[in-house]
């Protein structure tokens, strides 16, 4: 197990520096000097210039500013916004707890309704049955912003129940500026989540130690906790871990769409605003938590699975 | 994962593959059709079949719903919306069509090469398909956008970048099996290079595979392009596309009239639902090559 963690805590690493390099690199190499976002397109006095090429290392070659950012990153410093005149971090700082509500939130919406509905879909009657596969149907085929747009107008313009923009304070006023944010966050994976664990759990059903189980005089309830679910678990959290992944980025859009001050909506205004040193520290951000995610799905199939080889790769 | 057991001598009996398919499409798998022939009909007719100028508005007619030859109605800069949804479905469609092509030949490509030579040339593309992987695609969107300015052309190659590493991760494994066969053997002993041995013998034989991915990949690309442009970073206002729509008409929603974004939204919809369904069942008919 050490040595499995090991692995892949040195592929961890190594990925993320190509990727920071990867991300340093684009942007270095995007037209547009840093000095004309710095002065405004105004001419200024050499000394000036001089003192900013100095302050922001731009006569250094790409190799040692690269170093130079790394090892600002390494000790939590991302740089500082030109446009904003304001520390990268600060402003990560400042947006992350929107995004980190927001993400758990979904993540709690899909594990509860995606499983349950799965779960209820594969155990329940016909009619129940076709229920489930019938919405999991239509939300799967409901993007993000699709399904933003809608809740917007159903809930918040016809129905008046929940905000429509803004973050909103205190907890409870935050929990319902984030529902329907959350809501249209988890649409499409909900859905795929429910179709998963539904076959899933009907596969395992028609096993035979399940009918050895119900034949020796088990207890439904307890073959379906100990023998079905327990088996049905190693997809459904597979599939569960790849969607919450997903939604880091996906939640830019979502952010967006309900004027949520968060981190994906920055990096959308940053992009616009070419304040490049923000949208490497928000992108570099994103980036980890996408792949720490991965790195836990991984390590929690492994210990869900013990028939998976310590070592190799969750498919 | 379950693994699909195939009668072969049933599947022999079967007159073809693409009959088989063809009949397992059920009343879904026609509405499916029906829906995307139509979507074609208007990402190529679009602009002639538009009744009116997609970009010329007239602001008194702002938010006014349909009459007269406005069926849908106009938009909150008082632009006809029916018009701008024809013209809009090119960028749509044909932008998505192209990121799946872009995101197959790569994908393809580099399953091919990984599969044929192993070794080294596994090794190094598969640490490259691992740092592509730490990207989403709508993250690499963003960043492409910044680098280069935001347009359909940025959004659209960064996709395709980041959808080919799931295109070749399938592929590879399917080309790895069929490179173990023996008639490819037989084919190298008798001198065939690989660049016509990939040709015509791999290719033809995973085809069926690239065909279900490319059209997966086409239902993932509308979305995110779409995504996209709603964030104002792929198609540029005042250019008629469904994404952008969607979002210039968020104003008008949420001063309750919602036509606009609703529209452009059920195309959408109607458009990725008819293509993953059909994904479905070509990936379901070519699961026995995938295992």
């Amino acid at each position: 197990m050490i040595a499995f963690l090991g692995k892949r805590m040195a592929m961890l690493l190594a990925t993320l520096l190509v990727a920071s390099f990867a991300i340093y690199g684009a942007l270095y190499l995007a037209p547009g000097s840093p000095i004309a976002a710095l002065t405004g397109g105004r001419s200024v006095p050499p000394e000036v210039l001089a003192q900013l090429e100095e302050r922001y290392h731009l006569n250094e070659p790409f190799l040692t500013r690269y170093w130079l950012w790394l090892s600002g990153v390494v000790r939590g410093d991302l740089g500082e916004s030109i446009p904003l005149r304001q520390d990268v971090s600060t402003i990560i700082g400042q947006r992350i707890g929107v995004t980190l509500q927001l993400v758990m939130l979904t993540a709690a919406i899909i594990i509860i309704v995606g499983v349950g509905l799965g779960i209820v879909g594969a155990l329940g009657r016909k009619s129940v049955d076709f229920g489930v596969l019938l919405a999991s149907t239509v939300s799967a085929a409901l993007p993000a912003f699709a399904a933003a747009v809608l809740l917007q107008f159903v809930f918040g313009v016809m129905l008046g129940w929940f905000p429509v923009l803004g973050t909103g304070d205190g907890f409870v006023d935050q929990l319902r500026h984030l529902t329907l944010p959350a809501l249209a966050l988890a649409a499409t994976s909900v859905a795929l989540v429910a179709r998963v664990t539904r076959t899933a759990v009907r596969d395992e059903l028609d096993k035979e130690h399940v009918q050895t189980a119900v034949s020796r005089g088990l207890p439904w309830r307890d073959v379906v906790r100990r023998h079905v679910l327990r088996n049905a678990a190693i997809p459904i959290t597979t599939v569960v871990g790849i969607t919450i992944a997903s939604l880091i980025a996906l939640a830019a859009v979502v952010e967006t769409a309900f004027g949520l001050n968060g981190l994906g909506a920055y990096l959308v205004q940053a992009a616009q605003n070419k304040d490049f040193a923000t949208v490497q520290g928000i992108s570099l951000v994103l980036v980890f938590a996408f792949v720490i995610t991965n790195v836990i799905i991984d390590i929690a199939y492994a210990i869900l699975d013990p028939r998976v080889t310590l070592g190799s790769r969750a498919q | 994962m379950s693994i699909e057991i195939v009668d072969p001598v049933a599947e022999a009996e079967e007159a073809s593959p693409d009959r088989r398919t063809l009949r397992r499409l059920g009343w879904v798998g026609w509405i499916s059709i029906g829906v995307i022939v139509l979507a074609l009909l208007m990402a190529v007719l679009g602009p002639i079949l538009a009744p009116f100028d997609p970009n010329q508005g007239d602001l008194s007619f702002a938010n006014v719903g349909p009459f007269g030859q406005h069926l849908l109605g106009f938009d909150g800069q008082g632009r006809d919306v029916l018009s701008r949804l024809l013209v809009g479905a090119r960028t749509a469609i044909f932008g998505a069509a192209a990121v799946a092509l872009v995101a197959v030949v790569i994908g393809t490509t580099l399953a091919l090469v990984t599969a044929w030579f192993g070794g080294k040339v596994d090794a190094t593309a598969s640490v490259v398909i691992d740092v592509v992987f730490a990207f989403p695609g709508i993250l690499l969107a963003i960043l492409a956008a910044a680098v280069f300015g935001p347009s359909l052309f940025s959004a659209g190659l960064a996709l395709a970048i980041a959808y080919s590493p799931y295109v070749a991760r399938v592929l590879r494994g399917a080309a790895l099996k069929e490179r173990a066969m023996t008639y490819i053997a037989a084919l190298e002993v008798q001198g065939f290079g690989a660049w016509r041995l990939c040709a015509r013998h791999l290719l033809p034989n995973i085809s069926s595979l690239i065909v279900a991915q490319g059209t997966i990949l086409f239902g993932f690309a509308m979305v995110d392009l779409a995504a996209i442009s709603f964030l104002g970073l792929g198609v540029q206002t005042p250019q008629a596309d469904w994404g952008v729509m969607v979002s210039e008409g968020k104003t008008s929603l949420l001063q309750g009239y919602p036509l606009v974004s609703i529209s452009a939204v059920l195309c959408i919809v109607a458009v990725v639902a008819a293509v993953s369904f059909l994904g479905d069942r070509l990936d379901t008919s070519s699961k026995a090559v995938n295992r």
